[in-house]
């Protein structure tokens, strides 16, 4: 089979950018489309043209690196899957395939297809964790977790970071990721004492990326490879509401080393 | 010759870790964020170390090339982590973990770091939970086991069927915590390529920001390597296609010696090779092996039916015969040359004739389709989105691939390489898992090294070092390493070539594979470093990189990866070469049991198994960079072992 | 003060205010329905529940200042939120992405903006009684009698004329069709924003959506409809009709008010 490629071209985010037009050699439908590019890849190369860059690193669905717009969706035709994880025989030969960036203010671009998906790392400093020093764990199986709210945490925890969240939004919200990562750790008896703390400081540093809001449209859902649910999201609203109406915690008062 | 003085504290091998850590230097407080440290990865090792150093409070720098730290590669792990909990009350302990790991290995890895490993194994788990990871859980709360290749206890802890991911988050998420509160500072996008060592001692790195092509120096009191393993030479592998050797390949020009490095682990489940434009190989996990039956026809002429149509009797379940007290759970190494053994018999399925059967048949009618969805159910999903074909219907068809090694840098006890200052932790270090890594021991190791080990043991070097008197970027060391680097880059983009890189990394992979892969001979592997070579002669002449040095540039990025694949894979044949004998991973055609031997008229071994000569082999070959053009050094560090009998590794 | 603030600085914040404002309208629409319903009962019932609105000034005063600041709000939230929506994305796509989301909840600035300005057309239609502006005439001069002697404002004949007129009962209908599309998405989604839901609940809150919207768009519709048809108070009509003068006769006059001030 042969696809026709349409592709964002751009040297680096200063310069301009716009399509172009590539044809694929001779392809087997068995192929990923990383595979495919990899051959076009190989094909410009040799023809002394640069090839084209995109990300992409396990190839496996689980690294996140991989992102993509293609035909106008993140990662591609297929539900629940990454770019990396799309197969050539979801396209039919002769196929105009119009492949794009993720587009949002908060990922810029660095070249061609590859954006620059810091934000979200920023968004996990900001509160993504739970404080436990090493060496300070108590026995595992002293912490017991209900088994549904193991799995629920492990629903949300599912999150490859992969921002295909953000690109689908019409709003480019990130949403859905910051609520995957508020729910896993707010689920878990172990991140309850930072819990509030915690949405209130993810959900911030998230608007100060330059995000949008939530409209509640359902794209993020849809095209997340690991099809994590808009509940999260309404699970993260509700704890951000108690954590406002919490408010700041009371300033300690001073009080000199002993 | 390198010194290699392996630092095995004395005293009985179950408390030589609690004497150490006494015996072992500290840092005052107030003067441990004098020291700085920089870590070079961060995967399970990379970021578990950098976050506990910082805790500790050391000014820690953290460098990966990933545009974030938590797409490290350990993120793929999918079966899960041992540990000597013994929550399942099934006998399990710390001695047998231990025991376990050292036979796993093949009686080829050391003793006490492998005892050592068993024993902060609980701790990790214990860290791991209060993190947040969301390990499998039974009904009651409690933590769920399962067990995982080759073990005869359930002692893996896992999270579905994404271990590696969640326990890296948790490991990231402890990493952003203090990147949060300043004690690591994260470069990311940014590539190791030199290691500084100043007056023998290991003081900085050189890097390129891959999206600016920036060239930068650091220093530091300490260097931490934790840049995974080399499989890649391979180039088809169940590796990321940017796991790299970039990063310990030069610090072993600089220096520090490599062990080992024929140990590389062949992986009995992943997808068969289905064309020449593959560039990576995908694993099933392990764990389907629990319920999936592994078999090929008996006939070569049923090899091209269709697998309903082939007779119960028709069928050799190979695993289950040749081993039958482990079955189909027999130990990586060994299930993966079985199946090379049924399909160089010509009984191999699928187009290609390399590939053989794992059958959920059984497991369905046993336990109900439901049962193996909800088990699977994510793996099948997998397999379907990738074969197009059904495995609840059909068998799945499997097939060995390269997927991780034991081999790495040489460590001492303190995991410190022949270099002082440069730590090596993870895959990208040689000295747990000897000549076979059992399942679920990846994690645990690379865990322990960054949570318990490297930060307990770095204080005995930098208590030797005075943090006013580091080197500062503008040494001359520094200069030189950049020089270098600079080189190479100009080198590679000046190259009037017309192949690309990603071309010799193809011609090389099938090189390595075809001459150094599941079974090794004396003319194959000479054949093997005769034909790398020239290989590299002609990457030298050849190749063409397009782009520029100053912009993110993925062509020049790989060029560099594939130079070194070059080299270090001519280093891995070389180690194949002179290991004259079979253990673990590394078979030897020419060191087999035959039927004429007592082992296998006892019952003990098959035909056909490893046969290896501890009278003259029971040592880690450790080698040193010689300089350009010149043959390597062989180091031999004697394994010396106190507790355990090296015996004949039976999995009858 | 502070917790107010920083809800309004958040994005959620802003969901929250948007959802609660949502929520609240909603049941004004809901009450002002049960009460429009009245229509098809006798002229004396809707207009002795007129009389009684009219009769409590203060009630009826902040009532109405209440919801006017309601949509005020819910109209500068949603607006600022767009603002910063349009913002996080520059650069469009060629092929703009679509699947999975329903495409009610792609236009809610759209059907809102159309809900405005019916709003704005339907105060002035039956609140302010601007002449001109209904096809017909001057509606301040309706005029009824109560059970109990009561001279009051007719408003049975006034709806009943005001939707005798096909362009008025279009535009009803119209913007009748677009509030049941906003209520559509909107109403399921307040739950969402204030954080009521969960896998269980949510199918449940989709069908409450549907089934309240589409009920409010039939009550809704009924009544023009049913006007226009001749259905309801045909005849009442025809009576009253006289008592209108004409708009265009009554804006001479309206010009002299103006004067006198």
């Amino acid at each position: 089979m042969k696809v026709t490629l349409k592709v964002w071209r751009q040297k680096s985010r200063n310069t301009p950018g716009e399509f172009k037009t590539y044809e694929s050699p001779a392809l087997n439908p068995n192929m990923s489309f990383l595979e495919m590019l990899d051959v076009v890849n190989e094909e410009l190369a040799n023809r002394g043209e640069e090839p084209i860059a995109f990300d992409h690193d396990c190839r496996e669905g689980i690294c996140g690196t991989c992102s993509l717009v293609i035909d106008g969706k993140p990662h591609g035709p297929h539900q629940g899957v990454a770019t990396c994880q799309t197969y050539m025989r979801s396209f039919k030969n002769g196929d105009e395939i119009v492949v794009e960036p993720f587009r949002a203010r908060a990922f810029p671009l660095v070249k061609d297809l590859v954006v620059d998906r810091k934000a979200l790392d920023r968004i996990q400093h900001a509160g993504g964790f739970i404080s436990v020093r090493t060496g300070s764990a108590p026995d595992a199986n002293n912490i017991l977790v209900p088994k549904e709210n193991a799995d629920l945490a492990m629903d949300a925890a599912q999150c490859i970071g992969c921002g295909a969240c953000v690109a689908a939004c019409k709003n480019a919200s990130a949403m859905l990721f910051v609520a995957a990562k508020v729910s896993h750790l707010g689920l878990l008896p172990q991140g309850q004492p930072e819990r509030h703390r915690r949405v209130k400081a993810m959900v911030d540093q998230m608007d100060a990326e330059g995000f949008g809001g939530c409209t509640v449209t359902g794209s993020c859902e849809a095209v997340c490879p690991k099809e994590i649910s808009l509940d999260f999201i309404a699970r993260m609203n509700r704890d951000y509401a108690a954590a406002l109406i919490r408010g700041e915690p009371k300033p300690i008062a001073g009080s000199g080393a002993g | 010759m390198a010194t290699l003085n392996s630092n095995i504290p004395a005293g009985p091998l179950a408390q030589k870790w609690e004497h150490h850590k006494f015996s072992t230097k500290l840092i005052n407080p107030a003067n441990k964020r004098k020291y700085k440290i920089i870590v070079v990865g961060a995967g399970l090792a990379g970021s578990s170390a950098a976050a506990t150093l910082a805790e500790l409070g050391y000014e820690v720098h953290n460098f990966v090339f990933h545009d974030s730290p938590r797409r490290a590669h350990s993120v793929a792990a999918q079966g899960g982590i041992n540990a000597a909990k013994n929550y399942q009350n099934d006998g399990d302990s710390v001695h047998r973990l231990f025991y376990d790991t050292i036979k796993g290995g093949d009686f080829r890895a050391r003793e006490a770091n492998v005892h050592r490993l068993a024993e902060v194994s609980v701790n990790i788990i214990d860290q791991c939970a209060a993190q947040g990871v969301p390990f499998a859980r039974e009904y009651g709360g409690l933590l769920d086991n399962r067990s995982f290749g080759g073990a005869q206890v359930s002692r893996t802890f896992y999270a579905r069927g994404q271990t590696g991911q969640q326990l890296l988050l948790g490991a990231y998420s402890a990493l952003c915590r203090n990147i949060a509160n300043g004690g690591v500072k994260s470069h990311t996008h940014a590539e190791m390529l030199d290691l500084v060592v100043v007056d023998g001692h290991a003081k900085g790195i050189i890097v390129r920001n891959l999206q600016t092509g920036e060239i930068t120096r650091h220093n530091a009191d300490a260097v931490v390597l934790a840049t995974g393993g080399y499989g890649n030479a391979y180039n088809l592998s169940t590796y990321a296609r940017g796991s790299n050797a970039t990063a310990i390949w030069r610090a072993y020009k600089r220096g520090a010696c490599f062990g080992n490095p024929c140990y590389t682990q062949i992986h009995p489940t992943c997808i068969p090779v289905s064309g020449d434009y593959q560039s990576k190989l995908t694993l099933m996990s392990e764990s389907l092996r629990n319920d999936g039956r592994v078999w090929v026809p008996k006939k070569k002429d049923d090899c091209k039916r269709n697998p309903a149509d082939i007779a119960e009797s028709d069928r050799d379940y190979y695993l289950e015969r040749m081993y039958p007290a482990f079955g189909n759970l027999a130990p990586r190494d060994i299930a993966s040359r079985a199946a090379k053994v049924v399909c160089d018999e010509g009984r191999g399925i699928g187009e290609t004739g390399l590939g053989v059967y794992l059958d959920f048949a059984d497991a369905i009618k046993r336990l109900g389709e439901g049962k193996v969805r909800e088990r699977y159910g994510n793996l099948f999903a997998m397999y379907h989105e990738i074969t197009n074909e059904d495995a609840y219907q059909t068998p799945m068809r499997i097939y060995p691939a390269m997927h991780y090694t034991m081999g790495g840098l040489w460590v001492d006890y303190n995991l410190m390489s022949n270099l002082p200052g440069l730590f090596v932790l993870g895959e990208a270090n040689f000295s747990d898992h000897g000549a076979n890594r059992l399942g679920a021991s990846a994690l645990m190791q690379g865990l322990a090294d960054g949570y318990f080990v490297l930060p307990a043991t770095i204080s005995g070097y930098l208590a030797t070092q005075k943090p006013d008197k580091r080197p500062a970027t503008d040494n001359a060391a520094f200069k030189q390493a950049e020089e270098s680097v600079q080189t190479i880059t100009k080198r590679l983009l000046n190259n009037k070539g017309s192949r690309t890189p990603a071309s010799f990394h193809k011609a090389l992979g099938k090189l390595i594979w075809e001459h150094c892969g599941m079974a090794r001979t004396k003319a194959g592997l000479e054949r093997g470093i005769k034909l790398i070579g020239e290989l590299r002669e002609q990457y030298w002449k050849h190749v063409k990189v397009a782009g520029e040095a100053g912009e993110w540039n993925q062509s020049l990025e790989n060029a560099g990866r594939v130079a070194d694949f070059m080299e270090l894979g001519e280093l891995l044949c070389r180690d194949a070469l002179h290991r004259e004998e079979s253990c673990g991973g590394h078979f030897r055609e020419e060191y087999q049991y035959t039927k004429n031997d007592a082992e296998v008229q006892q019952g003990l071994v098959n035909p056909g198994d490893v046969k290896r000569r501890d009278d003259v082999f029971a040592y880690v070959a450790a080698w040193e960079y010689a300089g350009e053009g010149k043959a390597p050094v062989l180091n031999k560090e004697p394994l010396v072992y106190e507790e355990v009998k090296m015996s004949t590794r039976s999995y009858k | 003060m502070s917790s107010i603030s920083s809800l309004y600085k958040s994005s959620l914040g802003q969901k929250y205010v948007m959802a609660a404002s949502g929520t609240l309208l909603f049941l004004f629409v809901v009450g002002h329905l049960v009460g429009n319903l009245q229509v098809f009962g006798s002229p004396e019932l809707i207009n002795t529940y007129a009389h009684f609105l009219k009769s409590k000034p203060l009630l009826l005063w902040g009532v109405r200042l209440g919801l006017l600041a309601l949509v005020a709000l819910h109209v500068i939230t949603a607006v600022q939120l767009s603002l910063a929506n349009k913002a996080a994305r520059p650069v469009e796509y060629a092929k703009p992405p679509t699947y999975g989301s329903a495409w009610q909840s792609r236009y809610m600035l759209g059907t809102g903006s159309v809900i405005a300005a019916f709003v704005v057309y339907h105060l002035a239609h039956f609140t302010a009684l601007l002449p001109g502006i209904n096809g017909v005439g001057d509606f301040r001069t309706l005029e009824a009698t109560l059970p109990g002697g009561e001279k009051t404002h007719d408003v049975y004949a006034m709806i009943v004329l005001g939707f005798q007129v096909w362009w008025v009962t279009l535009f009803y209908l119209v913007a009748q069709a677009v509030l049941f599309i906003h209520l559509g998405h909107g109403l399921a989604s307040m739950f969402q924003s204030l954080g009521f839901r969960n896998h269980i609940w949510w199918p449940r809150i989709q069908l409450f959506a549907k089934v309240a919207s589409i009920a409010i768009f039939i009550g809704y519709a009924l009544i023009p409809v049913s006007i226009y048809l001749r259905v309801v108070g045909a005849d009442y009509a025809e009576t009253k009709r006289f008592e209108l003068k004409p708009a265009a006769l009554v804006e001479p006059a309206a010009a002299t008010g103006k004067e006198a001030k």
